[in-house]
C-alpha cells in the first residue's frame, strides 16, 4: 500500500522556503466518525508564508483537515502545533487562525463595515484602532466604496473579498480557505486566483488552500498536499507533482497522462512492443509518460535514448493552442499526444519520447 | 394557463366562505356596536357612538381591558423567558435527542385546553396537590389562598398553555440560522457568549417578535382560564364581552368592545409584521 510518510526531505520544499520557520505542524493526525475513517496518520508542516493547497476529489478529507486546523472539528488522533503551542487543544476562539468560509458565512444582518470590524470588536480593541484597520482592509480588497452595504446587497465575488478582508483584518499568523473561488464562475476565479496570490505575498502570511481544482492548485501554490481518501498522496511543489509524479494517481489527478505498465529485467524496460533502458531493479513497473513529452517523430533516425512506435490516429479534440491526439498503436496500446494544433487527418503516425520522460510511479490501490 | 372559468371555480367557494363567514358577522359586529338596548329588551336601531363613549366612562370597563393586557404582557414575558432557551437548546445543543424533545414539547397541545386548565385547579386549590404538600412540609400552617381565583393562576396557566406557542417560531428561526455564521464567530475570536449576543440573537429576532405575538394575542383574548381560575379580580376582558352577549344581554355593548380589541389585536399584527420583516436577512 503505497503509504506516504513525509518527513521535510521528500516534501518538496521549494529553495525559497527551505530556510523559513516550519508555521503550522500537523503530526500524525486521524479522524473517524463512527467506523468512517476520514483521515489516517496526515503529517504535514506549514512554513512562515507559504501557500499551501490541500488538493483533492470531494469526499477526499481536505475540508475535514482544515476544519480540525481552524478548530470546529477535533482531531482522533495526533496533534496540531503552531509553533512551541499545541493548537488542537485551544477552542477556535483562542486560536491565531482565521478561516474564509465556502460560502463566505458573511454576518447577514451587519454591514460589510461591520462584518470586517466583527473580530476587533470581540477582542475589545478600541474603536479609534478599529476604524482605520477596517479601512485600510477594504481598501485592500478594494471594496471600500462598499462599507455601508448590507451582504444581501453585493455580488458573490464582492462577498468573497469581504471574508478575505475580515479575516485579514485581524492579522492572523495563518489563513485558511476553504475551497473560496468555487461559487465564483470562471472569469471572476481566474482573476481572482491572481489577486488572491499577490495579496498572500503582499501581507506575507501562510495560506492554507482547499480546493478540488488541480489547475487553481498548479497557478498559485508553493506547495500542493495531494489527498486522496484520507491519506496524502505526494506533498511537493506543482512543478515536481507535475514533472516527477510519485503515483499513478497524482500523476493522473494533475494534467493528463500515459500510465504504462511494463516489466523491468536486467536494466531494459518493456511495456508491450515499448522497450527502453533504465537502471531498475527487477519486476513489475508502472510509468507516467505525459502527453507533451511524446512527439510526432521526424527524420530517419531516432535519437539517443527515445522511443519511436507507430500507430493510428483514432481521435483528435482541439484544446486551443495544443491538440490531444489519441494513437493506437500497433499491439493495441493507446497513448494520448499532445500536439501543436495543427489539426489533419486521421492518419498513421510515428511517435518519438525520450526514455527519461517516463517516470516511475508507485500503483495507487483502491482504498476503502 | 388555466381557463377563467377554472380559476371562478377554484377562487369562489373560500371568497363565499370568507364572506359568509368572516366578513359578514364582523360587519354585523360593527353595525351592532353603534345600536342599543331599549327597556323592552329589544335591539333599537338606532345610530349613536354611545357604547363606545361607555367604554371610556365606565371605569370596570376600560381598567379590565389594561389588567388583560398587563396579564398578557406578563404571559408573553414568561412564555418568552421559558420558550426561548427551551428553542436553543433544542436547536444548538440537543443533538440526536432534538426530534424527541421537539415531540414533547408538541405534545401537551394534542391535550384538551379545558383538561390542562382543570388541572392546575387540582394543582393550587386550597386542598390542591400544591397546598397540601406546602403544610405536609409544614412550610405554611394554612391553604395559600393566592394560588387559586388570582391574576397570578391565570398568569401561570396562560404561560402554561401558551409556552409552545412563543417556542415554535423561535425554534423555527434559531434552526434556520446557518450554522457556519456560528463558525465564523467563533474563527473570529468571539467567546460563545459573544457570538450568541452578536449573531445567534440578532438573527432569531423574527421569531421571538412571532412568538411573543402569538402568546400576547392568543392571552389577551381568553376567557376560560380567568372564568375557571380568575376569581372576581383575575377577570378579563373577553369574561365581559361572553356575559354582554349573554346573561347581560347588551350585544351592542359587547361587540363595541369586541370592535376595540379588534382593533387592537390587527393593528398589534401589522407592527410585529414590520418589526419581523425589518430583522430578517434572507
Amino acid at each position: 500500500m503505497a503509504t506516504i510518510s513525509t518527513p521535510p526531505s521528500i516534501s518538496g520544499k521549494s529553495g525559497n522556503q527551505a530556510a523559513s520557520a516550519t508555521l503550522l505542524s500537523i503530526r500524525n493526525v486521524a479522524k473517524h466518525f463512527g467506523k468512517n475513517v476520514v483521515l489516517r496518520d496526515i503529517s504535514l508542516d506549514v512554513a512562515e508564508g507559504e501557500f499551501l493547497t490541500i488538493l483533492g476529489e470531494s469526499g477526499s478529507g481536505k475540508t475535514t483537515l482544515l476544519r480540525i486546523i481552524a478548530g470546529f472539528e477535533t482531531a482522533s488522533a495526533g496533534e496540531v502545533w503552531m509553533g512551541e503551542e499545541r493548537l488542537d487543544r485551544q477552542p477556535p476562539y483562542r486560536r491565531r487562525v482565521n478561516t474564509v468560509f465556502q460560502h463566505y458565512a458573511l454576518f447577514p444582518h451587519l454591514t460589510v463595515e461591520q462584518n470586517v470590524a466583527y473580530g476587533l470588536r470581540v477582542a475589545k480593541r478600541p474603536e479609534a484602532e478599529i476604524a482605520p484597520r477596517v479601512e485600510e482592509a477594504l481598501a485592500k480588497v478594494k471594496m471600500s466604496a462598499h462599507a455601508k452595504s448590507k451582504p444581501s446587497k453585493i455580488s458573490g465575488g464582492q462577498q468573497q473579498r469581504i471574508a478575505l478582508a475580515r479575516a485579514l483584518v485581524n492579522r492572523p499568523r495563518l489563513l485558511l480557505l476553504d475551497e473560496p473561488l468555487s461559487a465564483l464562475d470562471a472569469n471572476l476565479r481566474r482573476q481572482m486566483q491572481v489577486e488572491l496570490k499577490s495579496l498572500q505575498r503582499e501581507v506575507g502570511i501562510s495560506f492554507i488552500f482547499v480546493t478540488h481544482d488541480q489547475e487553481e492548485a498548479m497557478v498559485m501554490s508553493d506547495r500542493i498536499a495531494l489527498l486522496r481518501s484520507g491519506e496524502l498522496e505526494q506533498v511537493a511543489t506543482p512543478r515536481e507533482i507535475y514533472g516527477r509524479p510519485a503515483t499513478a494517481y497524482a500523476a493522473q489527478f494533475i494534467g493528463h497522462t500515459n500510465l504504462l505498465k511494463g516489466e523491468v529485467r536486467a536494466g531494459m524496460v518493456r511495456c508491450g512492443v515499448l522497450t527502453w533502458a533504465a537502471v531498475l531493479p527487477d519486476g513489475p513497473a508502472l510509468f507516467s509518460l505525459r502527453p507533451e513529452n511524446i512527439r510526432l517523430a521526424a527524420g530517419n533516425t531516432a535519437m539517443a535514448g527515445s522511443v519511436r512506435i507507430r500507430g493510428k490516429v483514432r481521435h483528435r479534440a482541439f484544446h486551443g493552442a495544443t491538440e490531444l491526439i489519441r494513437v493506437e498503436c500497433d499491439d493495441g496500446l493507446v497513448l494520448v499526444v499532445r500536439t501543436p494544433g495543427s489539426g489533419g487527418a486521421l492518419n498513421e503516425v510515428e511517435l518519438e519520447f525520450s526514455s527519461a520522460d517516463a517516470v516511475l510511479v508507485r500503483e495507487s490501490p483502491e482504498r476503502v | 394557463m388555466f381557463s377563467r372559468a377554472y380559476k371562478a371555480a377554484v377562487t369562489l367557494p373560500p371568497l363565499v366562505w370568507v364572506t359568509v363567514f368572516l366578513l359578514m358577522p364582523y360587519l354585523l359586529m360593527f353595525c351592532y356596536s353603534f345600536w342599543s338596548v331599549s327597556a323592552s329588551q329589544t335591539i333599537e336601531h338606532s345610530w349613536n357612538l354611545a357604547n363606545y363613549g361607555q367604554l371610556l366612562r365606565v371605569e370596570v370597563y376600560w381598567q379590565t381591558l389594561l389588567r388583560s393586557m398587563w396579564i398578557a404582557a406578563r404571559v408573553t414575558i414568561f412564555s418568552l423567558l421559558l420558550g426561548y432557551p427551551l428553542a436553543y437548546f433544542l436547536s444548538f445543543y440537543a443533538g440526536s435527542k432534538k426530534d424527541l424533545l421537539y415531540q414533547l414539547v408538541i405534545i401537551p397541545l394534542w391535550v384538551s385546553y379545558l383538561v390542562r386548565a382543570y388541572a392546575w385547579k387540582t394543582i393550587l386549590g386550597s386542598d390542591g396537590v400544591l397546598n397540601t404538600l406546602l403544610q405536609y412540609v409544614h412550610l405554611t400552617k394554612h391553604p395559600l389562598e393566592f394560588l387559586l381565583y388570582s391574576p397570578f393562576a391565570v398568569v401561570l396557566t396562560l404561560t402554561h398553555i401558551y409556552t409552545p406557542f412563543a417556542f415554535l417560531p423561535i425554534y423555527a428561526a434559531l434552526e434556520h440560522i446557518p450554522r457556519n455564521l456560528v463558525e465564523a464567530s467563533h474563527d473570529l475570536g468571539a467567546t460563545p457568549g459573544q457570538t450568541f449576543w452578536k449573531v445567534i440573537f440578532p438573527l432569531s429576532i423574527p421569531g421571538v417578535v412571532a412568538g411573543a405575538t402569538f402568546a400576547f394575542v392568543l392571552s389577551l383574548g381568553d376567557f376560560l382560564a380567568p372564568l375557571l381560575l380568575g376569581g372576581p379580580s383575575g377577570i378579563m376582558i373577553s369574561n365581559i364581552v361572553v356575559s354582554l352577549f349573554g346573561a347581560a344581554y347588551n350585544w351592542p355593548l359587547g361587540a363595541a368592545i369586541s370592535f376595540c380589541m379588534l382593533l387592537l389585536v390587527v393593528s398589534l399584527l401589522f407592527f410585529s409584521e414590520r418589526l419581523e420583516k425589518k430583522w430578517s436577512f434572507s
